[in-house]
Order: C-alpha cells, then structure tokens, then sequence
C-alpha cells in the first residue's frame, strides 16, 4: 500500500467512525429538548426524567463526536494538502462558517446547558439547550454543504487550474446539498428513535421480568412499584413507555423521510453521478430492471463476470427517472464516456509519484457500491418497520415479556448505524475515482482525482503511523463509550438523577447542600 | 487595509483568543497533576473549566478553518509539514476532551487516576504541539517550491519548535494557575497563587525567547512597542499575582499574551510560513491566500460571527462567576444498575 492507499483508509475509517457519533447527537439532541420543553410546559416528574436520562447518555456520546471532529477538520491539511490547495478557495469557507456560526454556538451553549441546572432560570435553562442544539443542526447543514460540493461543483470559475468561488450563494443552495441534508437529519433522526425504542424496551421487559408490571386478561398493563429499589416506582414505567411509543414514532416518521428524500437524492445522483448508480446496480448494459441478486465476482469490477439472478422489470428506470421505460445506461456504455471527457491516464506529473501516467479505472468497488447501497435501503427499511411492530406491540402498555423480543429490539438499536455508515460508505467510494466529481453541466476542468489530492510531502511511514495511532485509541475509547452507555442505560433514571436514589435528606444536609453545585465532573 | 491583510489579523486574532482561552484549560489540565493533593481538589480544578473548556476549544477549529479558507496554501503546507507533532497534538486532545467528560463517570479509583494522567499528558501534548507548530510558522521549514515539505518527518524537531513548545506550555501552566486563583476559594487557590509568584519568571522564560528570536530576524522597529507592553504587562501581572490582587493579575496576564502575540505576528507579516530552503519559497498573505470574494465572503461572516460569539461567551463566564471550593463538590456515586429478583443489585454495573 502507498501513502494514497493509506490515507484513503484513515479518512474512511475516521470518517465512518466519526458518523456513528454525529447522527446520534443529531438526532437524539431534538428529542431531549422536546421532553424538557414538555417539563417546562406541564411540570410533570416523568418528562424531568426523560431529560436527565437521555440527556445523559446524549452527553456521553457528544463528547467523542467533538474529539473524533477535530481530526477530521486537520485531516485535510495533513493527509490532503494538494486536495485542500485545490479546492480551498470554496471548501474551506464552510468549514470556517460551521466552526463561527455553529459550533461555537453548539459547545457553549451545551456547557451551559450541562452546568446551569441550578444557575439559570428554568427559561432560560431550556432556551440553552435549544440553541444548542440548533447549533448543531446548523453545523451539519455547513458540513453537508462541503460534500455537496465535492459531489457536484457549483458557483465556480477555473482561474488558473484551480475552481474559484464566484457564487457563495449557489455554493450554499448546491441542489446535491437540499437533498442530501434533509436525508442525512432524518437519517439521524432514526438513529436517536432506535436508542429511544432499543433502551425502553429493556427497562420495561426488566420491570415485567422482576414482577413489577404485570399485565391483565386482555393484555393490558397493570403498572406497579417497587418500594424496595428507589426510582422504580409508577412514574418509571411512563418514562419508558412514553420514550419507547415516542421513539416508535420517531422511527416510523424518519423512515418515510429517508425514503422520499433518498428518492430524490438518487433521483439527482442519476443525472450528476451516472457511474455511482450504475454501479450501485452492478448495471452493466444499459437497462431498465432493478437487480435484487447479483452474483458472480463482483470484485473484479468487471462486466463478464457478474450475473443478474434476479430482477425487477422497469423498477431502476422508475427511480431514476419517475417512469418505467427509459433506459438507465450502463457501467460499459458510460466508461468510454468518461474516457473521452476525463482522459484514460493520469497526468504525467511526478507529483503523482509512482501513480502517474497510470490508467485511470472510472469503476467504483463494485460490491462496495452494489452492496453498500442495498444494507443502507435494507437496514433502514428494517428499521422502520422495527417502528411499526414496536408501536404496535405495546399499544397496551408495555412491552411483552419475551426475552428474545426484547433482544432483538436492542439489537435493533444497531440498524439505523449501519444503514447510515453504508449510505455514506457508498456515496463516499462511488464517487471514485474522484474527489471531487465533474459536474456534467458545470465547468469543464473542475474535478479532481482523488490520486492527485494526497500530500506530496508525506510519506507512507507517517500515515500509517497516524492510522495505527488513531484506529487504536478510537477502538478503545468506542469500548469505553459504549460500556459507559451500557452501564448508564441499566441503571436507569437514576443514574442520570442520584437524587432519586439518595435517602430523604435532614435539615442539616439540606441547607449544607445549597452550596453543592447540581452536577459537577 | 487589503483583505489578504485582514484575514491575516484575524487568524492572528483567533490564535490569540485560543491561546488566551484554552490557555487555562490546557493549564488546569496539566496542574491536575502538579497542583491538587486529593480527590475533591482534582475536581475542584476540574469543574473551574468544566462549563467552559468546549467553547473555548472551538476557538482552536475556526483558527484551523479560517485559514483553511483564506489561506488554503499556508494551510496545507503547514499542517501536512507538521504530520507527527500534529499527530500527536489531535491524540493529546482527544484524550484530554474524553477525560473531563468520563473521568466521573465510574467510580473506581483506577480509572479516575488512568484518566487524570490523560487529561494532565494529553493538555501537555496539546500544549506542547499547537506551541511547536506556531513557532515553526513564524521561523520556517524546509518547504519547496509547491509549499511539499523536502525532508522526513522529524525535519519539524529543532530549537525553534523546543522553544515554541515550550512557551506555550510554560504559558499555560501560569495563566491556569492564574485561572485556578480567579476561580476556586480555600487552600489550592493559595497553592495556586504559590505555584504562580514562584514559577512565573521561569516558566514564561521561553515565550520571551520566541518572540525575541522572532523579532530579532524579521521584526520591525515598531514592533518593540508591543514588546515593551507585553513586560510591562507581565510585571504587573506578577506583582498583583502575589499581593492576591487575583483580578488584575489575570489581566496582566491576558495582555501579557495578546501583545506577545501581536508582536510576534506583527513581526512575521506578511510571510505566513517562510521556507528554510529558498526565500523565493515562502508562502505570504499575498500568494497563499483565497481570491478576493471568498475573503469578501468570509469578511461578512466574521463580521457578524465573531461579536457574536464573544457577547455569549462571555456571558457563560459571567453566569459561571461563583468560586467554588471543595465544600462545592458533590460526593460521587455510583451507578446502580436496576436488575434482578427484585433486589437491589449494588454495584452490579460498576
């Protein structure tokens, strides 16, 4: 492997790690505003501990969003210097504005947030938080705008070989940006629903499992307490029903929005990307049918070797262009296509070290492509119906007390991760053997190959060094994350709330505890 | 005023903000070790930066962003220059960040002393990187005519990174324990101020030394001025420090680091990275910069961004003004989880 080989690696796997973090905070983030908006509205205890608890494991989880984002942002410059000379005339100024005018906004006021649960008025206290989040509903819009432009080039002049921005606006309103960003929030959105669902599901099997719900004739749940263990009392069960139907909703909802707005999304990417949706189908010849069953050597990335088993007639014209009978072109018809505008070799530049001259392949990873495409549909479609039954399964109160059920609903949590890590994984590889994409209508001479975008001046030595480095502690910190999500999840309330559990306290403990700050590290 | 120019006083600007603000988070981070004697002292030093140190970190993104975008040349050669040190600088804070926001998080005295050892090592290499690497900014590397780095990995390790490295942490470790006098009450905040009075003159020996290396190779006859500010500045710092005049010994401090820097990038312009190679090779405010709409672009916006965020942070300082003391800390617990026959299953998660 070379340093491209390499340097491609870390960004993947930084990249994939860092969005197992991102839509978890995206998405989990508006629903813990929305219980402490509900608590603020109405009073009620069990809407107070819905927000200490998610809010809880909503910060155990921001956290390594923050550290694995910063490596990003460097990532740039360090591994991709000529990537980040060629575009930083329009690239670098969404970063800068994510970093100005949204994440600021999302770290301070989320310090606020954590510490001012007795500094600020309740008000007030709610009001940070939403900003909060916000910010970081904001910050992913900017971050979406910098892949939209590598995914489709706008708002741009070729000034001495290098794209320079001449349209901020079009930058920000890039058509490949509308569509992708709303998938991305409800894509999001279902990764916070699953938590929701997998996680009440758990306490509220536990409740039945330890005898303290109970369920009558006709299946309806009779709520008890348990006097014994503080905080499992009624008002527990509403936090976990209410979390889970919420949750089921949430699924249900997000999974529509996925739906429409990836529709679009691939919609677009047919006219923007041809060879990425070729590629997703393994669609060698032009055609019209949507491949269920693909086999052969898909790795050879080579159209004698692959067979369709199965096929829907007409189904991959329908999605492509709304009917279901105009061609989609194939992987063999758009090659020469791309030969013709784009060259067949790479530019002799010693620059490109021992890369240049060397033919270029314009076919994506095709089982990466054809298979990261179907668990991103496959995962996600799961996961919605996972909200249908959830919603379904405990309209009577509670969930029921198979133990393998509740299995398979915290297993669930998993699915909507893996469907956005394959949405990305493969909108990622399949813009290959770009890093930036030519636009089909935009400028000619604005796309980049992602060979000619590696830092010239680093060697392999130092990237592996890095790869190691990093790969290692974010394996070990995804270990701690998730042991302390686990520990906090089975603990329950009162975890998030050690008032709950704490004896009634004395006169004296009452006036000493005025000077005790409500949370600190 | 050109834009180019612009652009290059408020990247210094946000270095500055960053080294003024993180300055004390990456300071309390490395006397966590050096300063508190026990538990409730390491978080009493803890949750002096723990509604702040998030905010305060962004400061070190948008300096990397905004000259991403408006000096995408310097950016590149610089950070792809500095792979290792920066390297480790990502690694430092990533460990430093998990730790204020983990180390409570079980109870169990090995794993609050594994993560106090990473918030003190992981601030120190923070420190000591970001330090390194703007002092190499200011003295040059080996870059060629392409702004590639012509040498091997180790081409950053001089006396001019030492130096830097050096002086940023040297800084921090005095404008924390300035920090820690501001906000704690009870014996650290004595400690602190012992640390601070005594260690001072040496600790801040290094970021002299940088700007005068600095200003004796490229700097002007006006940039003196803010020279001779800075040590005043520092002097009264010093002096208020030890009368327990803690306010305007932290003051002294700020102004101490905004003149520093000052000088330095004042001293420096307009070259932003110099090649050691070829004087032809180095990299100015007029060659590395973004075209002049981008820069117009991002003027706007950092128009209105940059009040804006500090209006609100520094009403997070404000709502944040109590001291607090170890009588403050509420007593850890542990987390239970809720499991079996009924029983109250202690420690069961832990």
């Amino acid at each position: 492997m070379d340093a491209l080989d390499i340097a491609r690696w870390q960004f993947g796997i930084t990249t994939v790690y860092h969005f197992f973090m991102v839509p978890l905070t995206l998405g989990l983030g508006p629903l813990v505003a929305i219980f402490q908006t509900m608590w603020y509205r109405t009073g009620d205890e069990h809407y107070l501990r819905m927000t200490k608890f998610w809010g809880k494991i909503y910060l155990i989880n921001f956290i390594m969003g923050v550290v694995t984002g910063i490596v990003q942002e460097f990532q740039f410059g360090m591994a991709w210097s000529d990537y980040s000379r060629f575009v930083g005339d329009v690239f670098g100024a969404p970063l800068a504005m994510e970093a100005l005018l949204a994440f600021f906004i999302e770290s301070t006021f989320l310090g606020l947030w954590i510490f001012g649960w007795d500094r600020l008025p309740k008000k007030l206290h709610l009001g940070v938080l939403w900003a909060a989040v916000i910010g970081s509903i904001l910050s992913a819009y900017f971050i979406i705008v910098a892949n939209s432009w590598m995914q489709h080039p706008v708002g741009i002049e070729l000034v001495n070989g290098r794209p320079r921005m001449n349209d901020a606006w079009a930058v920000f309103t890039n058509n490949t940006a509308l569509v992708a960003y709303p998938h991305v929030i409800a894509g999001s959105f279902a990764v916070g629903a699953a938590l929701l669902v997998g996680v009440a599901w758990y306490h509220l099997w536990r409740r039945r499992a330890d005898g303290v719900d109970t369920v009558d004739a006709d299946g309806r749940v009779i709520v008890g307490d348990h006097p014994e263990i503080p905080g499992r009392d009624k008002t527990d069960h509403t936090v976990w029903i209410k979390s889970l139907r919420i949750g089921a909703v949430v699924a249900i909802v997000a999974g529509i929005a996925v739906a429409i707005t990836g529709d679009q999304q691939a919609k677009l990417m047919f006219q923007q990307q041809p060879m990425k949706m070729a590629s997703a189908e393994a669609a060698c010849e032009n055609g019209g049918a949507l491949s269920i069953l693909t086999i052969g050597n898909l790795r050879s990335n080579s159209c004698d070797d692959v067979t369709t088993l199965i096929a829907i007639p007409g189904l991959l014209s329908f999605l492509a262009h709304g009917d279901f009978d105009t061609d989609v072109k194939g992987v063999s018809d758009l090659v020469p296509i791309y030969q013709e505008r784009y060259g067949t070799n790479l530019p002799d530049d010693p620059r490109l070290g021992a890369r240049a001259g060397q033919e270029i392949s314009y076919v994506p990873l095709m089982p990466v492509t054809y298979w990261g495409f179907r668990a991103m549909i496959g995962f996600g479609i799961i996961s919605m119906f996972g909200g249908i039954l959830a919603w379904w399964l405990t309209r009577k109160g509670t969930v029921p007390s198979a133990t393998w059920l509740m299995r398979l609903g915290v297993a669930a949590i998993l699915l909507p991760f893996i469907a956005n890590a394959s949405g990305w994984i493969f909108t990622e590889m399949g813009r290959q053997p770009f890093v930036v994409a030519p636009n089909p209508t935009g400028i000619d001479g604005v796309f980049m190959f992602t060979a000619a975008a590696v830092s010239p001046g680093v060697s392999a030595g130092e990237i592996l060094f890095s790869l190691v480095a990093l790969t290692l502690v974010y394996g070990a910190l995804a270990l701690v994350e998730i042991g302390l999500i686990r520990k906090y999840t089975r603990g329950g309330v009162p975890s998030a709330m050690p008032e709950l559990v704490q004896h009634e306290p004395t006169p004296e403990e009452r006036r000493k505890a005025d000077d005790v700050l409500a949370f600190a590290y | 005023m050109s834009l180019p120019m612009l652009w290059f006083i408020l990247i210094a600007v946000l270095w500055t903000g960053y080294l003024f603000l993180e300055g004390f988070d990456l300071g309390v981070g490395m006397l966590m070790k050096l300063l508190a004697r026990d538990e409730k002292e390491r978080r009493v030093l803890l949750n002096t930066i723990g509604p702040v140190w998030d905010g305060n970190e962004v400061w070190l993104l948008t300096a990397g962003g905004a000259t991403f975008a408006a000096f995408p040349l310097w950016y590149a050669a610089l950070f792809s220059a500095l792979y290792i040190p920066l390297t480790l600088v990502l690694l430092g804070l990533i460990f430093r960040a998990v730790s204020i926001e983990y180390r409570g998080k079980v109870y169990s005295e090995r794993w609050t002393s594994f993560w106090t050892w990473a918030m003190a090592l992981g601030s120190f290499l923070a420190a000591f990187g970001v330090g390194a690497g703007l002092a190499l900014t200011t003295t040059g590397l080996p870059i060629d005519q392409y702004g590639d780095r012509d040498g091997n990995w180790l081409t950053f390790l001089n006396v001019d990174a030492v130096i830097g490295g050096l002086a940023v942490v040297g800084f921090c470790l005095v404008h924390g324990a300035a920090f820690v006098m501001l906000k704690t009450d009870g014996e650290i905040r004595h400690r602190a101020r012992d640390f601070a009075v005594r260690l001072m003159p040496v600790l801040l020996l290094p970021i002299v030394a940088w700007v005068l290396i600095v200003q004796f190779d490229n700097g002007k006859w006006w940039t003196w001025l803010p020279i001779l500010g800075a040590v005043a500045a520092v002097a009264f710092a010093w002096l208020n420090l030890k009368a327990g005049e803690e306010k305007r010994g932290f003051l002294g401090l700020a102004v101490f680091i905004v003149l520093g820097a000052a000088a330095i990038f004042a001293s420096v312009y307009p070259t932003v990275l110099p090649s050691t190679l070829n004087g032809a090779w180095d990299l100015t405010v007029h060659n590395a910069s973004s075209s002049p709409y981008t820069l117009k672009v991002m003027t706007f916006v950092a128009a209105f961004g940059v009040p804006v965020v500090l209006l609100y942070q520094g009403w997070t300082y404000w709502v944040f003004r109590k001291r607090i003391s170890t009588a403050n800390i509420p007593d850890a617990h542990k987390i239970i989880a809720q499991v079996g026959d009924g029983r109250y299953a202690e420690g069961a998660a832990d």
